[in-house]
């Protein structure tokens, strides 16, 4: 929607949001805690509050709206294919496409966990979607296995709704999810935090009676006699979440093996010229405010593109991650960028007292001191016009943390 | 006395040394901006919170409406604030900032919808 009243004001005429769900909104609609929109409403709203702001503004607009409409296609000429209520199958050809098709859970077969297949056992989004959405519990006495903030915000929703959460069991050493969370989901409520720990065994046939957990050496292997069993009727799993992209795959745009999402440029545009993305489809983000942001870029990029019929031909400098950074979005950047550039990036652990620092073809341009970084949260860091002339073709930005002694 | 927080006013999530006597603050430091400072003393006299949660809805497209506090109440009347949220019933259309609840507990705090259900037509 942010994408779509971006490029309505960047004189954009002919625009069309294709949903797949009955609502407009997104993931927005079931996270009905507070926490969105600080840094772009300047206001703590609930999911759906913040949706509806955005609702509001397309419905007051032209643009046209198909709800329970799935894209089912997008082929390289940009024709996008779908299917409706109304037409059945819809043939679109656009100039540009913008994708937001989100992410999705990783699901439990993607764990190893032996054992029979239970009921109890489900994503913390599921579980949300059934508590916040279609008003039921789904279980009383709740293990939540990950500690992705969907799994601390159901952690505190089950016990407001009554339900007894014994435990948070994280693989890693420390949690993905946002700080804040751990502070107001799970240390409010007394739940606690178990690092390093994991469920290696489910145990009860036609619902789950029990898990047994157990410690993690740094490989992350059980540790033989550490095994534990905790009585529960319910297992959330909150274990990450992956870019939903077999579209993408089907139109021929390179992904990112890091990411999930698509490789993508300072605009948002893919590998395939008009072709944008932006928000959970490109990296996974915490703030939907930077997923907002993300959209009004891509928006920009479909505009720009359009109106010069992509005939210009982009020269590119990489963004390269380095010693403790997983990722970097964009990936490349047009050496002919004229706008200061925001690079978005995730450290590969916990970081106390250490320093940022981007070189461009070796050459230190910012140094930052750090006080804290952490996985679970987006650092963001800007390339400022003077430092992207120094931009030539091939050039390399290189983001790196720095330990300090 | 003294102890670190996590100013969880915003996602940032700034770590914060205070100095406190009792209900009493002394110092702060580590915060980023103002609310930090603000939020490390409601914290040590009376920490409140925004709580969120959903009312069962009649007539409506889905079976509940979620709800929010409109302003923190205090972190010690949460969960009689959620037995007051579960006794609530409301009827389709709710539209989004329509109290379901007023001056919940006494408190001053309405509880007031988070999204919006036209109802089944
Ligand atoms: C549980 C949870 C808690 C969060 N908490 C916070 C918070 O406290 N504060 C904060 O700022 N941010 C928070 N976030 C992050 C933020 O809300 C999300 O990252 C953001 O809303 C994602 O937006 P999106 O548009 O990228 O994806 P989505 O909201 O997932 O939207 C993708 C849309 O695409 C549709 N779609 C997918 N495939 C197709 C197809 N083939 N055809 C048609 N339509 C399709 C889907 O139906 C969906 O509506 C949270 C996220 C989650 C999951
Ligand atoms: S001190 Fe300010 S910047 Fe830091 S977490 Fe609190 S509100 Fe955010």
């Amino acid at each position: 929607m942010a994408a779509a009243l971006k490029a309505r004001e960047l004189g954009v005429e002919k625009i069309i949001i294709l949903e797949r769900s009955e609502t407009l909104g997104g993931i927005l609609e079931q996270c009905i805690h507070t926490g969105f929109g600080l840094h772009y409403f300047k206001e703590e709203l609930s999911g759906p509050e913040y949706a509806g702001r955005f609702i509001e503004q397309i419905r007051q607009s032209d643009i046209d709206v198909k709800t329970n409409t799935m894209v089912i296609d997008i082929d390289s000429d940009k024709v996008v294919t779908a299917v409706g209520p109304d037409e059945g199958l819809l043939k679109i050809q656009a100039k540009a496409i913008i994708l937001a098709m989100g992410c999705r859970e990783r699901p439990r077969g993607a764990l190893s966990i032996p054992g029979h297949r239970p009921a109890g056992v489900m994503t913390a989004g599921t579980a949300q979607k059934y508590v916040n959405i279609d008003g039921y519990m789904p279980g009383r006495k709740i293990v939540i296995l990950g500690s992705g903030d969907i799994g601390l915000i159901m952690a505190r929703r089950m016990t407001l709704e009554g339900a007894e959460v014994k435990m948070v069991c994280e693989l890693m050493p420390y949690s993905g999810g946002l700080a804040r969370n751990i502070v107001q989901c799970l240390d409010d409520y007394g739940i606690p935090l178990k690092l390093s720990c994991t469920v290696v065994d489910i145990h009860g046939r036609e619902r789950v009676e029990g898990v047994t957990i157990a410690k993690v050496d740094e490989n992350l292997r059980p540790i033989k006699g550490t095994e534990e069993y905790v009585e529960c009727d319910t297992l959330l799993l909150s274990v990450g979440l992956i870019p939903e992209n077999e579209l993408s795959k089907s139109a021929g745009i390179e992904l990112n093996c890091i990411t999930g999402g698509p490789d993508v440029d300072e605009m948002r545009e893919t590998s395939q010229r008009g072709v944008f993305a932006c928000g959970n489809v490109l990296q996974v983000h915490d703030l939907v405010d930077y997923v907002t942001l993300e959209a009004q870029i891509a928006a920009e990029g479909a505009a720009e593109y359009i109106k010069s019929g992509g005939t210009d031909e982009k020269k590119y400098a990489y963004a390269v991650h380095q010693e403790g950074v997983r990722y970097i979005v964009p990936q490349k950047i047009n050496i002919a960028s004229e706008k200061d550039v925001d690079l978005y990036f995730r450290v590969c652990r916990i970081y106390k007292n250490s320093k940022l620092i981007v070189k461009i073809d070796g050459e230190t341009v910012i140094s930052k001191k750090k006080p804290k970084l952490a996985p679970g949260e987006m650092e963001t860091i800007k390339l400022k016009k003077d430092m992207l002339s120094k931009l030539k073709e091939d050039s390399i930005v290189e983001i790196s943390v720095e330990e300090s002694l | 006395m003294k102890k670190q927080m996590i100013c969880i006013s915003c996602p940032i999530g700034c770590m914060l040394d205070v100095e406190y006597e009792g209900k009493e603050l002394i110092s702060v430091t580590g915060y980023s901006c103002p609310r930090g400072k603000t939020y490390a003393e409601t914290e040590i006299s009376n920490p409140q919170r925004v709580i969120t949660s959903t009312v069962k809805l009649e007539g409506g497209k889905h079976p509940v409406v979620s709800v929010k506090s409109n302003a923190p109440i205090d972190k010690a009347l949460i969960f009689d604030c959620m037995k007051e949220i579960n006794k609530v019933t409301v009827k389709a259309p709710v539209k989004i900032g329509d109290v379901v609840l007023p001056n919940v507990l006494g408190t001053g705090v309405d509880i007031v919808a988070t999204s919006e259900d036209s109802g089944n037509e």
